[in-house]
């Protein structure tokens, strides 16, 4: 979560290799808004997702998710393992940690739980974003901004 | 004509697959099945209907439930998708006649393809639950599904 304290809240599942996620992740944090994220790759239609959430979750254990998971969405077409390394070793994290830690039965069941999070709460694409009041799927768009800015 | 309501029978339907068998009411009975209508194989969404339900498949089929994609693409093209998407999730063509079977469910879309229908059938061909989306650009969760299982206590 991160976000002014107090801000609106929303909860955003997303997964790393989807276009309107970053495209969504780009508008959000111009908006004051309070950001839960939450994991939803879909391995069929994204490959890299779920290695690249692993990842972010890997570097949230060393402090780092919100750069990590910044560094993912600001540059999707580079999500193959060296890629992550690199983000890993320009955040300052210690590589062999976050080695060990992305291939853990504990990271991957923290994902996990996001996504069974999200199938229960009903979504069924990415991003959906859901706010007090209203949920939005699919591609954003200026209805979805005009929404969040009548907080 | 909206889609088939819990209660009736499954209507008579021939559905063609990949393998070049037939795919009938008789093959619904004796288990639960979850038909997943949706409009085309490769329409431009970002994230897949049958993506999603591939990732809980484990999930249905502990539930007892299996799950068939259903579209009039020709098999090549669902078989085409399938692959594309890395699918197991078996897919049933309704290509030829066109519709038919869409009809008979009150699924087909005025404009020739299927609405994003799901229609659950119990061991004797019954319609335990069905759910038809607003618009066919409204993707169904797979809790409905999940959901319909609780009810249906199975």
């Amino acid at each position: 979560m991160r976000g002014p304290e107090g801000a609106r809240a929303v909860i955003v599942y997303g997964d790393y290799e989807c276009p309107f996620c970053a495209a969504l992740e780009a508008r959000l944090g111009a908006l004051e808004l309070r950001v839960t994220f939450r994991h939803f790759p879909v391995r069929a239609s994204h490959p890299r997702a779920q290695p690249a959430a692993l990842a972010a979750e890997a570097a949230g254990l060393q402090g780092a998710f919100w750069p990590f998971h910044d560094a993912l969405f600001s540059d999707q077409g580079r999500l193959e393992d060296p890629h992550l390394w690199a983000r890993a070793e320009a955040l300052g994290l210690d590589l062999e940690r976050f080695d060990a830690d992305r291939r853990s039965d504990a990271v991957a069941a923290r994902v996990r739980e996001d996504f069974r999070g999200g199938i229960r709460a009903g979504v069924a694409t990415t991003p959906t974003l859901f706010a007090a009041g209203f949920k939005h799927a699919g591609r954003p768009g200026p209805e979805l901004w005009e929404a969040l800015r009548q907080a | 004509m909206p889609v088939i309501e819990a209660g009736q029978p499954a209507p008579e339907f021939s559905l063609a697959t990949y393998e070049g068998d037939r795919f009938t009411r008789e093959d619904l009975l004796g288990r639960i099945t979850v038909l997943v209508f949706y409009p085309y194989a490769f329409s431009p969404i970002c994230t897949d209907q049958l993506s999603v339900y591939q990732e809980v498949l484990e999930d249905f089929e502990a539930r007892g439930a299996t799950l068939y994609g259903v579209s009039c693409d020709a098999v090549w093209s669902q078989q085409a998708f399938r692959e594309k998407l890395g699918l197991t999730i078996q897919q049933l063509s309704d290509f030829e006649p066109k519709g038919e079977t869409c009809r008979a469910f009150g699924v087909l879309h005025p404009a020739g393809f299927p609405e994003r229908a799901l229609v659950m059938t119990g061991p004797d061909g019954t319609v335990l639950w069905s759910h038809q989306a607003e618009n066919p650009g409204v993707t169904p969760g797979a809790n409905l599904i999940f959901d319909a299982l609780d009810a249906a206590r199975v």
